[in-house]
């Protein structure tokens, strides 16, 4: 037992080296961004700021704020409806078997995978057809390809779900209305932040969409970081930060809610 | 056992999502289609019949050729990298050591951010240059004296897809450990204690127990993968912009269609994207289905 034991802390020398390997951008990227414009070289962005500093911060906030807001504008109502789309469409699709109801699921299912680029033109001609632009347009986009997702993780939930529950609610006379919102959605809470955790991350990373569907006064965080590296003005330490600045959002749910991230992830294999 | 009302009740709810996905998924594939088989190049939508003009333009390309090449090279990289390298990582924290938690929390935390955020900081860990202009991982290596370490990364000919493949690696491995993770903590023990009982070694439970069990999971990591780096788009428009030596198919199709109105070879290009997922995905959806309700 002691010698596998001790074989086994080997394995903590390939973990720490691979830990270092994950936290690599993560280290420059703060290091970086806590430097004083003084101190920034690029031969030292590996060495340790002398001090703590909010330059870096502060500049790549002034660039990025209105961004920022416009991310976050758009990717709550996003997030917010598909997962109310999904829950009533998984619901329907794991209690309420009607006739094509097998046929219907792996037909939403497949927009889930399909490459966007396939999409792309129509999308756009429609938009400007339908005069919806910008950020309207952006969350649409996002609700909308974002309904095999939503639906997918609301059916596995409630499919799982023994059956004598609705029997028993049904015997006491509620309708299929009724049975959903008194039974199913005070227990589907944790399924719901599961599934606005994947709406809100995938809306808030998402850039084919955003690039092509917004101008310049209403770029996502991830356009706006995207040109403001590729610009030459900007030095790359105000990138750095302004990088951080844009995965904080998601990074902090997945610090405190890593959880429901990971069930997410699992559901988005099919294995859910 | 269901009354009608509420069977009418759920095709009407259910209604607005389908009508939904027909248009926006399928109706749209099938504009796109059409769009290919066009002669639109230009602002404005011209729907003159072209017929495979596009798709046969396409394969004699030498651009085009180099996103294939690109395509084959990432993928190859991208899929084998992040398969051993999460099985690995799977294996090793399914050991029952002490900070299990804590690392499959730092492999996994990449898939929380965005292709954007990766890409703008691997560029500059990535940096090429050399000489007294050296940084990043670049000068790292040659700081540690690992000077044979120091390479031109996504600036290399031919190759530089790879390095893009390996920030792929890094962002994706994770999601791969979790899936293997899950897959090893559902093989019940009794199972690897039998094995040992019967004299076998460590080494052989893993080739002819685990693996053989874990193939399933080894199967959905290879689609999902797979379809991610026909995808492939933000990743590289982050790290190096709309270089030639590392087009992908996605970025010809966006440059095409958006920076140079030929709609008609853009839709081409993404109806052949399209087509490459759909082999993947549709016997992958079929099957999951079809496990999932023997299950």
């Amino acid at each position: 037992m002691n010698t596998k034991a001790l074989r086994k802390n080997w394995l903590y020398v390939p973990l720490i080296a691979l830990t270092i390997f994950y936290l690599l951008p993560m280290y420059v990227m703060l290091v970086t961004g806590f430097k004083s414009f003084a101190e920034i070289d690029l031969k030292t962005m590996w060495n340790l700021p002398h001090g703590i500093s909010f330059e870096n911060y502060i500049e790549a906030f002034a660039q990025l704020a209105p961004s920022l807001r416009n991310s976050f504008m758009m990717v709550i109502p996003a997030a917010l409806i598909s997962s109310m789309l999904g829950s009533l469409n998984g619901f329907i699709l794991a209690k309420w078997k009607f006739r094509g109801a097998d046929f219907i699921f792996p037909f939403i299912l497949f927009g889930m995978f399909i490459p966007y680029q396939s999409i792309i033109i129509p999308l756009v001609q429609f938009m400007n057809t339908a005069g919806i632009t910008g950020l309207p347009g952006l969350a649409m986009a996002h609700i909308i390809y974002g309904i095999p997702i939503t639906t997918l993780t609301f059916r596995n939930y409630y499919a799982s779900l023994p059956q004598e529950l609705l029997e028993a609610a049904k015997i006491d006379g509620a309708d299929m209305l009724g049975i959903y919102r008194h039974i199913l959605l005070p227990i589907s809470v944790p399924s719901f932040v599961v599934v606005l955790i994947w709406q809100f991350t995938s809306a808030w990373n998402d850039f084919l969409f955003a690039v092509i569907l917004t101008g310049n006064t209403e770029w996502p965080i991830t356009v706006a970081l995207n040109n403001m590296a590729g610009s030459q003005i900007i030095s790359w330490n105000v990138q750095m930060a302004g990088s951080l600045l844009a995965a904080l959002p998601t990074l902090l749910v997945y610090i405190f809610l890593g959880r429901y991230f990971l069930r997410g992830l699992l559901a988005g294999s099919l294995k859910g | 056992m269901f009354k009608n009302k509420d069977k009418y009740l759920s095709v009407i709810l259910i209604s607005p999502s389908v009508i939904a996905i027909l248009i926006f998924v399928y109706g749209f594939i099938g504009w796109s289609m059409r769009v290919s088989l066009s002669n639109w190049k230009g602002i404005n939508p011209d729907y003159s019949w072209a017929g495979l003009k596009n798709y046969i333009a396409l394969f004699s390309d030498p651009r085009f050729h180099i996103d294939i090449r690109n395509t084959l090279i990432f993928t190859g990289v991208f899929v084998i990298g992040s398969i051993l390298l999460g099985f690995f990582m799977a294996v090793m924290l399914d050991q029952g050591l002490r900070g299990e938690g804590f690392f499959r929390s730092i492999f996994l935390f990449p898939m929380a951010i965005s292709y954007i955020v990766t890409g703008v900081v691997w560029r500059w860990l990535m940096n090429p240059a050399e000489g007294v202009r050296m940084s990043g991982l670049n000068l790292l290596f040659s700081s540690l004296h690992l000077d044979f370490l120091v390479n031109k990364w996504y600036t290399t000919p031919t190759w530089g897809i790879a390095a893009i493949a390996m920030t792929a690696i890094w962002q994706m491995s994770g999601y791969i450990m979790a899936l293997y993770l899950a897959g090893l903590r559902s093989i019940p023990n009794e199972l690897r204690e039998a094995a040992r009982i019967d004299g076998a070694s460590e080494l052989k439970i893993y080739r002819h127990i685990i693996l053989p069990l874990l193939t399933p999971i080894t199967l959905s990591a290879l689609i999902i993968l797979g379809h991610t780096s026909l995808k492939v788009f933000d990743l590289i428009i982050a790290v190096s912009g709309k270089q030639l030596p590392l087009d992908v198919p996605a970025i010809y199709m966006w440059q095409t269609t958006f920076d140079g109105l030929f709609y008609g070879r853009g839709a081409a290009i993404s109806i052949i994207l399209l087509l490459s997922v759909a082999v993947l995905i549709i016997p992958y959806i079929r099957y999951t289905l079809k496990t999932g309700v023997e299950q």
